[in-house]
């Protein structure tokens, strides 16, 4: 399988990273480098194999419904790019 | 200098706990030009914890193994008011207003801490070449690469400008570059230590571990930061033995595995003579050494990529310029994240995103991320056989020894192959240590890796302190790394 | 009527827990903005949830009072696309392995009953909130984000596209609402965004097997709301085929003001959400002692409440759905029942006076000033004869506006019914002195005129007197 400059295109977009075009051949080709040694799993035989997605085989972790306290205001807004009102601010929501 | 020589010296008040942190602030000086193992310093917070230890002392009380002994964190471990930058752009600024679980525990130990380490950008490399701000350079010889992505942690434990150091393993990245340094590296049992606060990569594969100058010395480190956390879900309920117990001298009657697979074509010479010769010093020592076949870890490499990256495409995700770190200004919201996310974010760091993007994406999941998910069950699998005859692998810990700067940074699929031998491991979710086992004839250290089931770090430990009293020319430090006290 | 319309609803509610799903900070409503927050529901980098227990408690009693199967293995999973609401930029939810699958209720619209299914019910975790700087999202420069609602605990309920018409969905949400407020798990109001409801609709032909292209509608706000979205939409959409279009499959929003459903562009490809398992949190695993325990402790049920009152309490069906729609209310007359009260003298006085007081206070039964024990205690007053039923509807105002039981008020007002034949007789014979015309009109034959005396008579005793005397003593004089 190989993936061509549009579904870079398509997944760059559901990434929010923007490809110049200038780079768009390194990271096509970087990609299909990667993708084509990934694609030797097709030589496995997974018939039947449950998937495994933890390392360890927990289960039913929970927490009691208890309140902690919250950060302090200050705090949670210490590391914010823009505040305003105690909000967190962000540009324009719809694109044009 | 290790941790348990110099806890016997504050002991015995030969040394205090200041004038160590001195001694090592001084020394980390002089090697730091070279080195550039750190990415950010606490000298005040470490000479202020290291007079407190002196306190205590001088009051007759009882310190912890690893009180006022100076050591570093690798800058992806959130520490309260320190940055926490992951060697990226994107976080320069930030600043956590929390502690990671292990930096709690750390601190009722009286840690000392001179600083965050470099490492390769958000833990994705095994050169450290990725990281936006410090070029670290391989101790023994400095045109080498120290090893990713715990590279500023190998690099300063070998260059003694920190005298044990915390990294994070998602697939090799404490084991790799303890290999390339010639130090040792632990990549605990998953769930083992909490991953709280411990700024993610792969969720499923992540581990903090210790980088120590000794065998001795990762099991003090594992003692003050594993156990029960219930800030992570992953955390292994229960009591932690101590490790410590564990550092016997003798391997007689223990079955050490020798998987085939691990030792073939695209494995360097001077290793695979290396590790041997190690087999052949537990064998003489009373261990029988088996061949066992893993014949599913061909496939670890591919299913390791699918699956890290995958989860790394959502753990990145939060990088939006919206509530913390870098925001480049623009005029909607679209725009803002997406010129955040390509300017904040390295050429490796995006490749991953993009290719994580991708095999969760529509249409592609089923080829690719539930592939690798079966192929790690089949892994995991395949390691429980072995463990039911073996008690112990032994393997390289990477297929070759340090390369030079800018050899495999521009061939992105080369440089993944160096974590061949300790990806396997993560997506097993058991136990690795790299101890060093030689050197090759550029003078670069060789690692072996020792793998054990989950939560069998003790058997880790004997068979790891057991070889390193045998071979105390392999623990060698570099010329760099001598500290006067 | 040449369309069906087709809706299949998602609806979802907050819990009410006390601290949010996955962290330990309050749940409240309100607060100032970004001070319900942590480093876990911040999303900084680092940190990882915990789940709260009792938002499965609680989503198993859901899915139990909702008739689904409860997935014993069932996991969370990380829902990925962008918007500033969610701080990592993907929602904790279920995806493939749900708490609750395959359930139903069933509704009842003009006269008629249907069984609307349920596909599943998932836990999940709420977004934060987006200020605008103008009216309008589209029309706002910048907005401000608030954590506060992050990280609140969610259950969507998924039905299958079961329901025909604006007025069936209505009638499914006020359904589910009532079942969940049975099972005080969540406030489920509407107006607070405790219940929220986003509509799958689309319309076909009738006698069509095939479904038409669908849109979902967001933003209706009130269930009010929902019926008329629906059947907006539907009309759109019949429209648009009539004149030969297409209906595109997209989001739309609800303008209230407008009364129509908005375009909401997006673009296709965003549309991919690369759910996979959350590796931050580990499966739950549920027992069948646990799925047992929790349906022994699920209270009575809408359904179940209605046929009880049908069947023990005599109630007709009309009056038994009323008073089971809400849980305070069914209880109020259980409890009245309970403290002595006829079922059905009870079930008229809440009805009737009891809804008047309980409405315009904007309360439920539950904060009724009138205790249950105090209306049945009223009710007694009047089989006693101690008060007229007239004289009882001043009674249960006074007993509102004090708190007081009523043996006390009809005391203090000195509002005793005089059953004394000898007071009432002074009565009548002054009011038969006092009205010679009127008592001339009753023995010229015109009966009617006895009301009037009696009217006379019970003015004099200020309502006091007990009528089947007053009109037996009258006739008795009347005819002397």
């Amino acid at each position: 399988m190989k993936i061509d400059r549009e579904e870079i295109k398509k997944i760059a977009l559901l990434s929010r990273l923007d490809i110049s075009e200038e780079n768009m051949g390194t990271v096509e080709k970087a990609l299909n480098d990667v993708l084509s040694y990934v694609a030797e799993l097709e030589e496995l035989d997974l018939e039947g194999v449950e998937p495994m997605a933890h390392a360890v085989p927990l289960y039913n972790v929970f927490r009691k419904d208890e309140v902690i306290p919250s950060l302090p205001h200050d705090l949670a807004m210490q590391n914010a790019p823009e505040e305003e009102d105690g909000y967190f601010k962000v540009p324009r929501v719809i694109q044009e | 200098m290790t941790i348990h020589e110099l806890h016997q010296k504050l002991v015995a008040k030969e040394l205090s706990a200041v004038e160590l942190t001195n001694a090592v602030i001084a020394h980390k000086a002089k090697t730091e030009p070279t080195v550039h193992a750190y990415l950010a310093d606490s000298h005040e917070q470490a000479l202020a914890v290291a007079a407190k230890v002196d306190e205590k002392i001088a009051a007759g009380e009882v310190i912890s193994p690893l009180a006022g002994i100076p050591g570093a964190v690798k800058d992806n471990i959130c520490i309260k008011d320190q940055q926490a930058t992951c060697a990226s752009r994107m976080l320069e600024n930030f600043v956590p207003p929390y502690n990671a679980s292990v930096v709690e525990k750390l601190t009722g130990e009286d840690y000392v801490s001179l600083g965050k380490l470099n490492m390769d950008e958000f833990a994705m490399g095994s050169s450290s070449e990725s990281s936006a701000f410090a070029k670290t350079t391989n101790p023994w010889n400095a045109d080498y690469v120290p090893g990713g992505s715990s590279g500023g942690a190998a690099a300063s434990v070998a260059a003694g400008s920190a005298v044990w150091a915390l990294g994070s393993d998602t697939g090799g990245s404490v084991r790799q570059p303890a290999s390339y340094c010639g130090v040792v590296g632990l990549k605990p049992t998953y769930g083992n230590v909490s991953r709280y606060g411990l700024i993610a990569y792969a969720s499923s594969l992540d581990q903090i571990g210790p980088v120590t100058r000794d065998v001795t010395d990762a099991a003090i480190v594992l003692n003050a930061i594993s156990g029960h956390d219930h800030r992570d879900s992953t955390s292994i309920p229960g009591e932690r033995p101590d490790y410590t117990k564990a550092l016997v001298n003798d391997v007689k009657g223990l079955k050490i595995g020798m998987p085939k697979e691990y030792f073939g074509e695209g494995l360097n010479s001077e290793v695979r003579e290396a590790l041997e010769k190690a087999a052949k010093v537990y064998e003489g020592l009373g261990a029988e050494i088996v061949e066992v076949s893993l014949p599913t870890s061909k496939y670890a490499l591919s299913a390791y990529y699918i699956i890290a990256l995958a989860e790394a495409s959502s753990n990145l995700a939060r990088y939006d310029g919206v509530s913390y770190g870098l925001r480049v200004p623009a005029d909607n919201l679209v725009e803002m994240s997406t010129k955040t996310r390509s300017q904040g974010f390295g050429a490796e760091v995006q490749r991953r995103i993009l290719l994580g993007t991708y095999v969760l994406s529509s249409g592609y999941y089923d080829a690719y991320y539930l592939k690798a998910l079966k192929a790690r069950r089949l892994i995991k699998n395949e390691f429980d056989s072995a463990f039911e005859k073996v008690d112990v692998l032994l393997t390289p810990t990477a297929p070759n020894t340090a390369f030079k700067f800018g050899e495999k940074i521009n061939d992105p699929l080369s440089m993944y192959l160096e974590d061949i031998c300790t990806t396997p491991v993560n997506l097993a979710g058991i136990p690795g240590i790299s101890i060093p086992a030689g050197f090759a004839s550029n003078g670069m250290p060789i690692g072996m890796q020792l793998l054990a089931p989950a939560m069998g770090e003790e058997v880790l430990f004997r068979t790891a302190y057991t070889f390193e009293q045998a071979c105390p020319e392999c623990n060698k430090i570099a010329s760099i790394g001598e500290v006067t006290l | 009527m040449k369309y069906e319309t087709v809706v299949g609803l998602e609806v979802h509610t907050e819990l009410k827990t006390k601290s949010k799903i996955f962290c330990g900070c309050t749940t409240e409503f309100g607060g100032d903005q970004n001070t319900h927050v942590c480093p876990v529901c911040l999303g900084l980098p680092g940190v990882m949830p915990v789940l709260n227990q009792k938002v499965v408690e609680y989503a198993i009693r859901v899915g139990l009072a909702l008739n689904c199967e409860i997935l014993q293995f069932n996991k969370f999973d990380r829902k990925n696309y962008y918007y500033p609401d969610l701080p990592k930029n993907w929602q904790t939810s279920q995806y493939d392995l749900p708490i609750c699958l395959n359930g139903h209720i069933d509704i009842e619209v003009g006269g008629k009953t249907r069984r609307i299914r349920i596909t599943r019910i998932h836990m999940e975790e709420d977004a934060g909130k987006l200020v605008h700087s103008g009216n309008t999202i589209s029309t706002s420069d910048s907005s401000n984000v608030d954590y506060n609602r992050t990280g609140v605990p969610l259950l969507e309920i998924v039905s299958e596209p079961d329901l025909r018409s604006g007025e069936e969905a209505r009638a499914y949400v006020e359904k589910i609402r009532s079942i969940i407020k049975y099972l005080d798990v969540s406030d489920v109001r509407m107006e607070e965004g405790s219940l929220r409801c986003d509509a799958n609709i689309s319309v076909r032909l009738m006698g069509d097997e095939k479904l038409g292209t669908k849109t979902e509608i967001k933003n209706m706000n009130s269930l009010t709301a929902l019926q008329k979205g629906v059947e907006y939409e539907a009309i759109r959409q019949a429209e648009t085929l009539e004149d030969g279009g297409t209906i595109v499959q997209e989001t739309r929003t609800w303008d209230d003001s407008k009364g129509m459903t908005l375009s909401m562009r997006k673009k296709e490809a965003e549309n991919d959400y690369r759910y996979f398992p959350e590796p931050d949190l580990v499966p739950i695993v549920i027992t069948d002692e646990q799925i047992e325990a929790a349906r022994q402790s699920l209270p009575e049920l809408p359904d179940a409440k209605m046929a009880r009152f049908q069947a023990d309490y005599g109630l007709s069906e009309e009056d038994s759905a009323i008073l089971t729609t809400m849980r305070e209310t069914a209880d109020y007359l259980d409890e009245a029942v309970k403290a002595g009260a006829d079922a059905k003298t009870a079930a008229n006085w809440m009805l009737g006076d009891l809804s008047k007081m309980v409405n315009e206070a904007n309360i439920t039964f539950a904060d009724a000033k009138v205790k249950p024990a105090q209306l049945a205690a009223m009710i007694e007053l009047i089989n006693k004869g101690t008060i007229s039923g007239k004289i009882a509807k001043k009674v249960i105002v006074s007993m509102w506006e004090t708190g007081k039981d009523p043996q006390a008020i009809v005391e203090e007002q000195g509002l005793v019914q005089i059953t004394d034949t000898g007071a009432i007789e002074e009565i009548v014979k002054q009011v038969i002195a006092d009205n010679p015309k009127s008592v001339e009109d009753f023995k010229s034959g015109k009966g009617k005129a006895i009301g009037f005396l009696v009217g006379q008579v019970m003015k004099l005793s200020k309502g006091r007197a007990n009528p089947g005397v007053v009109n037996e003593l009258l006739q008795k004089h009347l005819n002397a």
